[in-house]
Formats: C-alpha cells, sequence, structure tokens
C-alpha cells in the first residue's frame, strides 16, 4: 500500500480532515484537481464561523456547527489565519415574524450556543446604525466570528505538510476500487495509487466519488450562492454579521464585513445542475441587491469591486455526511458539508481522523507540530518592526500591490512557501495581491514575473486558477 | 526639511518639479513608485504626444525622456521604487527597500499620482469568471512592457483613449479585433483616435451597445453584446455573440485619491479628485494637486501645464510663506459644463487663469461663456464640444483686473 489514507479535495473539508490524520502516524496524501488548495466551494463564501443557532437540533451540523466554531477560535492563535470575533444579528422586519426571533433562540439554547442575547430594532441600530429603519427584532449572537476561508485552509494544509502529509495538485480521481485491504485510486494522469482508507472530501462531487464504491448512492446538488464585494473604503459600516430570518433554502442574504474590512453581501440560493458553473446572473446580482437593501438602505453599490459565485454541496438528505461507508469499510465520507460546513471544518476533521485512525488502528503521533508560523506581515507591524524586517530583507519594502499595500517580499513567500502559490489566484487567495479596487490591473503583470521566477514557469503557462486559464498566449510581441 | 515633495513620478509630477525650480525652489523630492520616471508614459509606445508642448509628435517614452532630461539637468533628486503610505500637511511618509519606512518634513506637497482604471467589478457584467478579462491599461503594459500577446480575438468594452489606442495595437500584432463596444450613444475617446485606431483598421465601434455576458470557464471564449435603450438598459433580442478569447475594458478613469482621502483632503464628487483653488492648492495647507489625479486629462501637453503652474505654486508657498487670506470665490457651472479645474479663484487674482472643464454630452455649434458677477466677460464659440475633450478658457488678467471684487464666477456652455 501506497499509503494508510489518501484524501480527496484540497478544500476547508480536505485541508482540515488532512491536517488531523498527520496529527496520527500514518502516511497520507491529499489530492486535488485543481492547481492548488480552496479551489471549489471554498473559495467563494461567506466567510462566517456561525455561533450554531440554525441547524435542527440533534443533527450533525447542530453537533459539529458549536464545537468546530470553538475549535476555530482556539486555533487561530495556534495555526494563525485570520479570524476576528465580530457579533452576528439576526433581524426581523414585522411584529407578526418576531416570534420566530424568540424560536432561534430556543433553538441556540438547545445547541449549546452561548453569549445571545434578543434586543430591539432600536438597540440593534445603536449598535449598528446603518441598519434599517424597519427592523423590529433581533437575536445577537455575540459569539459569532468571521474568518478567511483561503488563509483557514492555508494554515491547515501548510500544517499537516509540516506534519509529513504529501499533496498532489491537478490530479484528478478517475476511479475508486475496493482491494484486498484497500483501495486503489486510479487519477487522470492514468497513475494509480494504494491506500488503505479513503476519504472523500469531494465537495460538490462527493456523491461522484461515493458512488464509486458504496451501493448507498448519494445525490449531491450545487447550490449556487452569489456575492458582491465592495471597496475596503465601506470598513466600518458594519461591524457584525447581519442575517435576515432564515428561510427553508438557507441563511438568506446576509451583509458582513470580511475579516479584511471590506464589507460583502451575498449569498442568494439557486440549484443548478451544473457542478462547475459559478456564474453570476443579472437576476442574482439584482437580487442580493434587492435583499441586502432591506436590511440596510445604505449599501453603498457604486463602491462594488467584484462580484462572484460559489456552490454549496447540497445532498439529498440535508444534513452532512460524516463517516465509514457501510458497504465500503475503510471509505470515509465528509460529504453534503453545506453551511454551517466551514463553521464546523475542524470538528469533522477532528471526528474523521479518529475514526480514520480507529479502522486503521494507528496511534496519534508522540510530538506533533501544531503551531505554524506564518509569513510575516508588514502591514500589521509597528514601523520599528517593519524597519528591522526591510533591513534583514529589503523585499518586504519594494510595494508591489498598491491597492492591499502587499510587498514583493510577501508575493514571494506565498510561492515558495510550502504548497506555495502557483497562479495568479493562488498568490490573490494566500496575500491579497490583486484583491482590491483595482482588481490587480496594476500588479499582476508584476505578480507574474514574480511567479515566472520563484515557480520557474514560464510567463505564457502562467494561469489564473485551474490548468487553461492562461492569460497570455504563446505568439511573442515584436517590439 | 524639504520645500517640496511631489509624489508621484510621471508628466505631472515631472513637470510640477520643473515649475518649482524654475521659482528657485532648491530643496525638491520626487517619489516615484515604480523603477523608472516617466509614468504611463512609459507604456504608451504610439505616438501623437507633445504636438502642444514641443510642437512636434512624440511617443509617449520619447515626451517622457524629454522631461526626465530636464529633470535631470536639474538636478533634482527622485527615489524609485518608493511608495508613499501616507501624507498629512508638511509631512510625507514612504516605504522602500534602502530606508524602510520612513517620514520626511516637507513645506509643501504635490500629489501627482495620477488615475488608474475602473475595473471589471465596477460594472458588474454577470457571466464566468475566467482569465482573458484585462482592463486596457494592464493588456497595454503586457503588450509593450512586457512582449506577452494577452489574446487573439478581442472585444473591447469602452471606448476611451486606452481601448482604442489597444484596438490599434492588437490589430497591428496579428489580433483580430471584433469590436469596441460602447454604452453610451457617443465616443467617450478623442475623435483622432477613432479615426486612427478604429476606422484605419476597419474596426466597428457599436455605439449604444454593452456588454451582457461574458462565458468561459478557463478562458474567455464568448462575449455577448446587447444594445441598450435610452435609460443604457440592454434591450432583449439585440444580443450579438462573438467568439472571442479576451476582453478588454475601457470604461473610464479614476483619479488614484486613496492618500489624499485619507489624508481628510476634500474632494469633488464629480472629478474624483481634490478641490483645489486657482493656485493648485488643496483645501489641506500646502498640498497641492495637479495632472490626472485631480481630473482625467485628454491629452499629457495639458497636464504638463497644469503641473508646472502648480509646481510654481507650491514652490513660492514653500519659499514665501504664502498664505492665502483673501477671499476665495467658487466657480459655478452652468448649460453642459459639468465641472471646472480649478473648482475656485481667489479674490485677488491678478494674473491670466486657465479654467478646464469637461461636457456632460455633444454639442454642436455652441459657445462657452465665463460669467463675472454676473455680467458675460467672455464668449467663446465653439463648433464641436464633446465629453472625449477637455475644454479650455483663458481667462485673462484684463479681464480680471476690471473688477475690484469679484462676488461670482460662472463657466459653462450657451447653444
Amino acid at each position: 500500500m501506497d499509503y494508510d489514507a489518501v484524501v480527496i479535495g484540497g478544500g476547508v473539508i480536505g485541508s482540515a480532515i488532512i491536517r488531523y490524520l498527520s496529527l496520527y502516524n500514518m502516511k497520507t496524501l491529499l489530492v486535488e484537481k485543481e492547481e492548488d488548495i480552496s479551489s471549489g466551494t471554498t473559495k467563494a463564501n461567506s466567510g462566517i464561523v456561525h455561533a450554531g443557532y440554525d441547524p435542527e437540533p440533534g443533527t450533525l451540523k447542530a453537533k459539529l456547527n458549536v464545537k468546530g466554531a470553538k475549535m476555530i477560535k482556539e486555533e487561530s492563535g495556534k495555526l494563525h489565519f485570520d479570524y476576528k470575533v465580530n457579533g452576528a444579528m439576526v433581524v426581523s422586519f414585522s411584529p407578526n415574524d418576531d416570534y420566530k426571533i424568540d424560536e432561534l433562540f430556543e433553538r441556540g439554547i438547545k445547541n449549546g450556543v452561548e453569549d445571545m442575547e434578543i434586543i430591539s430594532g432600536d438597540e440593534a441600530r445603536r449598535l449598528e446604525p446603518n441598519l434599517s429603519e424597519n427592523i423590529t427584532k433581533c437575536l445577537y449572537l455575540k459569539s459569532s466570528a468571521i474568518v478567511c476561508p483561503f488563509s483557514l485552509t492555508q494554515a491547515l494544509s501548510e500544517n499537516a505538510y509540516e506534519n509529513g502529509a504529501e499533496f498532489k495538485f491537478n490530479t484528478k480521481v478517475e476511479n475508486v476500487e475496493k482491494t484486498e485491504g484497500g483501495y486503489k485510486i486510479t487519477t487522470n494522469s492514468g497513475t494509480t495509487i494504494t491506500t488503505r482508507a479513503v476519504i472523500n472530501a469531494a465537495g460538490v462531487y462527493g456523491d461522484t466519488i461515493n458512488n464509486m464504491v458504496s451501493e448507498k448512492k448519494l445525490h449531491i446538488t450545487p447550490r449556487r450562492g452569489s456575492y458582491m464585494l465592495f471597496d475596503n473604503e465601506t470598513q466600518g459600516m458594519f461591524n457584525s454579521t447581519i442575517f435576515q430570518l432564515p428561510s427553508s433554502k438557507g441563511k438568506g442574504v446576509l451583509v458582513t464585513p470580511t475579516v479584511h474590512g471590506n464589507l460583502m453581501i451575498g449569498p442568494n440560493s439557486v440549484d443548478i445542475p451544473d457542478k462547475d458553473d459559478t456564474s453570476t446572473t443579472a437576476f442574482d446580482l439584482d437580487y442580493i441587491s434587492k435583499e441586502a437593501l432591506r436590511t440596510s438602505p445604505s449599501i453603498p453599490f457604486r463602491k462594488v469591486i467584484t462580484s462572484f459565485s460559489g456552490l454549496r454541496a447540497h445532498e439529498d438528505s440535508g444534513d452532512f455526511i460524516v463517516g465509514e461507508v457501510e458497504d465500503a469499510p475503510g471509505f470515509f465520507n465528509a460529504t453534503g458539508i453545506e453551511s454551517p460546513g466551514l463553521s464546523s471544518s475542524l470538528s469533522i476533521g477532528e471526528m474523521v481522523a479518529r475514526m480514520v485512525a480507529d479502522r486503521l488502528g494507528i496511534e496519534k503521533k508522540e510530538n506533533p507540530v501544531l503551531e505554524r508560523k506564518a509569513a510575516p506581515r508588514p502591514k500589521e507591524m509597528s514601523i520599528d518592526e517593519r524597519n528591522e524586517l526591510i533591513k534583514s530583507n529589503p523585499s518586504y519594502g519594494r510595494i508591489v500591490c498598491r491597492c492591499e499595500e502587499i510587498s514583493e517580499g510577501e508575493i514571494i513567500d506565498a510561492i515558495t512557501r510550502p504548497l506555495g502559490a502557483r497562479s495568479l489566484d493562488g498568490v490573490k487567495r494566500r496575500v491579497r495581491a490583486g484583491m482590491g479596487r483595482c482588481q490587480g490591473g496594476f500588479c499582476s503583470p508584476k505578480v507574474m514575473e514574480l511567479i515566472e521566477k520563484y515557480a520557474s514557469i514560464p510567463f505564457d503557462e502562467i494561469t489564473k486558477n485551474s490548468k487553461g486559464s492562461n492569460i497570455t498566449m504563446e505568439d511573442k510581441v515584436y517590439v | 526639511m524639504y520645500d517640496v515633495v511631489i509624489i508621484g513620478g510621471g508628466p505631472a509630477g515631472l513637470s510640477a518639479a520643473l515649475g518649482a525650480k524654475k521659482k528657485g525652489c532648491g530643496n525638491i523630492l520626487i517619489i516615484e513608485r515604480s523603477e523608472k520616471l516617466g509614468g504611463i508614459l512609459n507604456q504608451c509606445i504610439h505616438n501623437g504626444f507633445g504636438l502642444h508642448t514641443f510642437k512636434e509628435e512624440l511617443t509617449g517614452p520619447e515626451y517622457a525622456f524629454r522631461y526626465i532630461e530636464m529633470v535631470e539637468k536639474e538636478k533634482i533628486p527622485f527615489l524609485l521604487n518608493t511608495t508613499v503610505l501616507s501624507v498629512s500637511p508638511h509631512s510625507v511618509t514612504y516605504i522602500n527597500e534602502e530606508e524602510g519606512v520612513k517620514t520626511i518634513d516637507t513645506k509643501a506637497i504635490v500629489l501627482a499620482m495620477g488615475c488608474r482604471e475602473r475595473p471589471r467589478g465596477a460594472l458588474n457584467i454577470p457571466g464566468d469568471r475566467p482569465a482573458g478579462i484585462f482592463s486596457a491599461g494592464t493588456a497595454q503594459y503586457l503588450t509593450n512592457i512586457e512582449g506577452r500577446m494577452p489574446g487573439k480575438r478581442v472585444v473591447i468594452l469602452g471606448s476611451g483613449d486606452i481601448g482604442l489606442i489597444m484596438a490599434r495595437r492588437m490589430e497591428i500584432e496579428g489580433a483580430k479585433v471584433l469590436a469596441v463596444v460602447e454604452l453610451m450613444p457617443y465616443s467617450s475617446g478623442l475623435k483622432r483616435n477613432i479615426v486612427q485606431c478604429l476606422d484605419d483598421f476597419s474596426i466597428p465601434l457599436l455605439l449604444s451597445h454593452t456588454v451582457t455576458k461574458i462565458e468561459g470557464r478557463k478562458r474567455v471564449e464568448r462575449i455577448t453584446v446587447s444594445e441598450v435603450d435610452e435609460k443604457r438598459k440592454p434591450i432583449p433580442g439585440t444580443e450579438i455573440t462573438f467568439d472571442a478569447d479576451t476582453l478588454l475594458l475601457s470604461v473610464g478613469l479614476l483619479p488614484e485619491n486613496e492618500l489624499s482621502r485619507k489624508a481628510g483632503i476634500s474632494m469633488s464628487t464629480v472629478t474624483g479628485g481634490p478641490v483645489v483653488d486657482n493656485n493648485f492648492q488643496t483645501d489641506s495647507d500646502g498640498i497641492f494637486a495637479c495632472g490626472n489625479v485631480l481630473h482625467v486629462h485628454d491629452l499629457v501637453d495639458y497636464v504638463s501645464s497644469e503641473a508646472e503652474k502648480a509646481g510654481e505654486n507650491a514652490a513660492l508657498y514653500a519659499l514665501y510663506d504664502r498664505k492665502e487670506e483673501k477671499k476665495v470665490i467658487p466657480i459655478s457651472v452652468f448649460g453642459l459644463a459639468r465641472y471646472t479645474v480649478p473648482e475656485m479663484i481667489h479674490e485677488d487674482t491678478k494674473e491670466d487663469t486657465t479654467i478646464r472643464f469637461r461636457v456632460s454630452n455633444v454639442k454642436k455649434d455652441g459657445k462657452i461663456v465665463v460669467r463675472i458677477n454676473g455680467e458675460e466677460v467672455i464668449s467663446k464659440k465653439k463648433r464641436i464640444m464633446a465629453p472625449g475633450e477637455m475644454e479650455t478658457i483663458i481667462i485673462s488678467k484684463r479681464i480680471l483686473d476690471k473688477y475690484d471684487s469679484i462676488e461670482s464666477m460662472e463657466v459653462g456652455t450657451e447653444d
């Protein structure tokens, strides 16, 4: 057997699983079909660490959400990802609906959510002055937080790597087959990988992977949600995350600051047939705009810097599917992970790792690396610290991305760290170069030069993200 | 302590430095964030620059080079690869590789940061988000500086000057430009660019059209455009789909005023630049502004002449502690004039004053009119005025001299 355990999928769930697996004495591998981690559902979601008021009590979602939220808070100090407790409000727009706020409060109590309070519309507006006059009642969740999904996923996978986990990118799983004592995985390159255990964290493709080995078929519907992101001039418009009352389709359109201070609105919820269709439509953008305006009439639409869509992996059962598959021993699912999936990522990771270790009879490592050293963040340093850093490495003094004030040194780090960026989006997700108001207009050619130099990828082969998304064409310009 | 620190080493910054030097300023510093002086001109390898300033047609790099030579001859110091992090009256904080983060004191500051392009996000075009979507300026950089081909079958949204120039550039490099698409019923670019860059290359210009869909998972594969109605809403049934691999955006320029805003300088909501008086001073003590950071110009020649003035005034401020205590008269606009730069004039101004503005719509056979204290003092016939071109009117010293006190000034257009 090549490996003890192979994780399929490099989103936040796959990365959390391999991180917790890497704390055990086993040989592990993560395979990802795209060129980088965080390339599917993880790259386009709300970035909220939900307090846990919403899931039906008794479900896996309820149990894993509350626990996962606590774990994220604890780990943020050790794995060093971008995380902030900012509080959240669920708001009602009519006295007729106010009873639903009370119901959510009760549900929160049952789920073990701490630090909840019911406040009036006026009190809510005192805390968040840009809220609509029409808001009548509010569930205030003080423990709700925001997290950068890329930063969390990067932290988890880097820590796993440090603990010996292996990663293969541009590697799509074509087939999984039961063998004596394990599984044989066939990939797009034709190579096969043998392993004792397989963990399915393939996001919207979780059903496809499951159905390769199990007669207990799953069915996942991509549920698309669109977002609009605003210039960071909007910083401070909202401090908390504002939810409208949830419906059967999800938590509704929210208005939230991101952990980096941009205002963000979205998502809507549309079931679509195509698992790769992350396009936006005029209809969807119009819908989230109108819904967000209900929450706040002062959303500054002139300051939108980008809009995008993500896909939730909605399984027909409606709950997370986590655990060993009955008719496929050694094959584990972590699928149907829609909201609150990000909030539950660490608890899912820990739970799956323990199940796999139990099944394989493998013990924990004696001294795993539990802390991750993050790359320097000059912008967040004091002037003295920053100057010290620049003295030791002058490239931290050369600004490449003007909008987000990102230096050449930080971009080089993003490329040269373990599991480093190989594409423009990869750099953008790690250090935010190109994430600002000019959306990479100025810095992208410079970033490409750095990728060419430090990742040794020829300029014309540099991609925006996955294979085939080349930025420039092969023909040279003759000047 | 510096006399004048100039932020930006493009055409505005270089000219401002020379203006300050001309007035006898000895202690000037230009701060430039890229690796050479000249700003955006370095990537504008087409000709058409300098007709007013040098009475000859130069390329962008040639035009820049003339100014760089003058700056070097005057031994005006400059810093390269240096980014300004913040400004406040009489102090500038910058960062570079050699000095780290450093704050310097100065009597006067000239903001000359130029402008940047409006990105796709500002347009909210629905569809996929593949590679192959560039702002025209980014495509220009890739082509002219990096020597790379941004694409082969190109649609350009927006008929701003950079878009028009890039249409021709891509054709020359062997790409096919399928269409230039403009939301408005008129182009926002210079007439000469429409003739020389589109007509001469038989590139269709679709007015009152916009991009309504972008398709392609990895790289752009198809671009759909639609005609728009008077309210600029797409008209269903008018869709045209192009098999394109590239979309260039030339949908407007925005003065780059992050620093100005952080410094609390009052900004014009029309131009996106600081509000200045006829000395190009902002409402922040000793902070001046000029060039595209103030308002987007059509010709670099005008940037140079305006910036020289700003530099001169910054020098006078620094050297003679020139403080304007006299009354400032706001300049109001009428007719099709959208704004003026300067936005206000000192009552005791006793020199020729250049007022620049843009119109909101195309106007044939109209007039530019200036009124002081309600009296018409200038009425200049204009055969054609268009939003793509900047209008200039000079109020001479002779006219200003006639008034002991200026109570109001209005600049605008009439039929």
